[in-house]
């Protein structure tokens, strides 16, 4: 049973790539397909910081160990969809046209943190082996405390290309927000 | 006068055949206004490239009418019970004869034309629309605006007990619009009270609205109630929540981009993910008949 709980994780978490894939293949995305497919991969990409920055604290809270064991999986889904969002975005939508995608990176600041969270997303995906943990030891840790920065430029990204109402935007950063609070440890900050 | 049936224009099924028979031929999009220009009667502003249609229900479903909401679907979902009847439009400010004239009387005295016109919008896609309606011009006449007529404001309706949109501040309604006086008079910009050969649905802005196919979809009021000529520049409802991002003139062009969207390419909407962005021109297309309304102008600084 307990065997069973990752695998079916692994697929739950795959869900979202099917049903796009499906939408794709049976033209269900309406009149403007290839936005939909970015605001898809996009929102799913911030869901996936939510669901592994819950883990820890879910973690202290229920004494389940089996919150920090999935973490790294639904971590490695963060770059999953940051990247099918991004690829969206260069290939379907852009074409590869490097000079609009190099004039928006820089002009255009919630391409710019999008992009920046998504660079940052690589060293954390490398180094995600048993391997590089034991070989990296205290400084892994360290390094993927980069979550938290991408966490934040994640959640920026969404704020900055709104155009009028943040409801959708600012429920993630609230949401985020809460999570990385949550990692504060109050009680050493007061007994100082 | 007689009165005009809107299915007697361009019954929608003429142009679902229009469209059939170009694609039997199997036509490229370049040859295709051709065999559209066969068909349509003939009018002056019909742009000459790539005029294909966007299919009505892309056109009725696929809206920003943030009255009803922000969600694109939102405006089709939420609008079919809009009172539209009676409708009083009040033309006033700066004229000789300030005029409240129902829509009825406008269908009697403006007999309605087909315009095809794209509808480009400032979230970078586009859309080309069979409208049916009148220049603004001629209505404007009626009224005799003064000399102190330099620009015309345009006032959509407040009724946030219909307009669910207008229950919460996403912008200050109710939702104000403007032109310059000579844009407001130049003959390519109509009010609406149709498109597809029927009336105006509800979701494009029925019962009348105005499109002004150089400038961003924005631009183009819905739902109008009050025209008000006035000596000052008005300030526009989008203005007034981005002074940054959205300027008196937002002409079509695609040497100024928006902070969040570059403005150099577009989408057409109904193309799927194959089709590649097509690029925005100047004035969406049609600069040779407007372009001298801005002679001299830094249309970089009035964006």
């Amino acid at each position: 049973m307990k065997s069973l709980l990752k695998p079916s994780i692994f697929v739950l978490s795959a869900a979202p790539f099917l049903l796009i894939t499906y939408k794709i293949f049976f033209n269900k995305l309406g009149p403007e397909p290839v936005k939909e497919i970015t605001h898809f991969t996009g929102e799913w990409t911030l869901i996936f910081i939510c669901l592994t920055l819950s883990m820890s604290p879910l973690k202290r809270f229920t004494s389940f160990i089996f919150w920090i064991k999935i973490r790294r999986m639904l971590g490695l889904f963060v770059f999953f969809y940051a990247t099918l969002h991004l690829l969206t975005y260069v290939v379907i939508d852009y074409r590869l046209d490097w000079n609009q995608i190099t004039d928006d990176v820089i002009k255009k600041k919630y391409v710019f943190v999008g992009f920046a969270a998504w660079l940052l997303l690589i060293p954390l995906a490398i180094t995600s082996s048993q391997k590089m943990i034991t070989l990296l030891k205290q400084n892994w840790k360290r390094l993927h405390r980069l979550i938290y920065a991408i966490a934040i430029l994640g959640s920026l990204h969404f704020i900055w290309l709104s155009k009028t109402i943040y409801f959708k935007p600012l429920i993630y950063f609230i949401i985020i927000t809460i999570l990385l609070i949550l990692r504060v440890n109050f009680k050493n900050i007061f007994n100082r | 006068m007689k009165k005009f049936k809107y299915s007697e224009i361009t019954p929608e099924s003429i142009f679902k055949n229009r469209r059939k028979f170009i694609k039997n031929l199997g036509l490229s999009a370049s040859s295709l206004f051709f065999g559209q220009n066969l068909i349509t009667s003939a009018n002056a502003n019909t742009k000459k490239e790539n005029m294909k249609l966007t299919e009505y229900r892309y056109v009725t479903t696929y809206n920003n009418y943030y009255e009803f909401g922000t969600g694109k679907s939102d405006p089709v979902e939420r609008s079919q019970k809009f009172e539209t009847k009676p409708w009083d439009i009040i033309i006033d400010g700066e004229v000789e004869n300030p005029i409240t004239i129902s829509m009825e009387e406008i269908t009697q005295m403006f007999p309605s034309e087909e315009r095809i016109y794209k509808l480009r919008c400032v979230e970078g896609w586009s859309m080309i629309i069979p409208w049916l309606g009148f220049p603004l011009n001629k209505l404007l006449k009626k009224v005799s605006p003064t000399n102190k007529a330099k620009f015309v404001k345009f006032t959509s309706i407040l009724d946030p007990e219909q307009m669910i949109g207008q229950r919460f501040p996403i912008l200050d309604w109710p939702y104000k619009e403007g032109l310059r006086i000579d844009e407001a008079m130049h003959d390519l910009t109509i009010l609406v009270t149709g498109l597809y050969g029927k009336k105006l649905p509800n979701q494009n802005g029925a019962p009348l609205r105005l499109m002004v196919p150089w400038k961003y979809g924005f631009k183009s009021s819905k739902a109008i109630v009050n025209i008000k000529l006035v000596e000052k520049m008005p300030i526009s409802s989008w203005m007034k929540a981005s002074p940054n991002e959205y300027g008196f003139y937002s002409n079509v062009n695609p040497g100024v981009s928006h902070p969040r969207w570059s403005q150099a390419t577009e989408r057409v909407i109904g193309e799927g993910i194959i089709s590649p962005r097509i690029p925005t021109t100047m004035f969406n297309g049609y600069g040779d008949e407007v372009a001298s309304l801005y002679d001299g102008m830094d249309l970089k600084k009035y964006f």
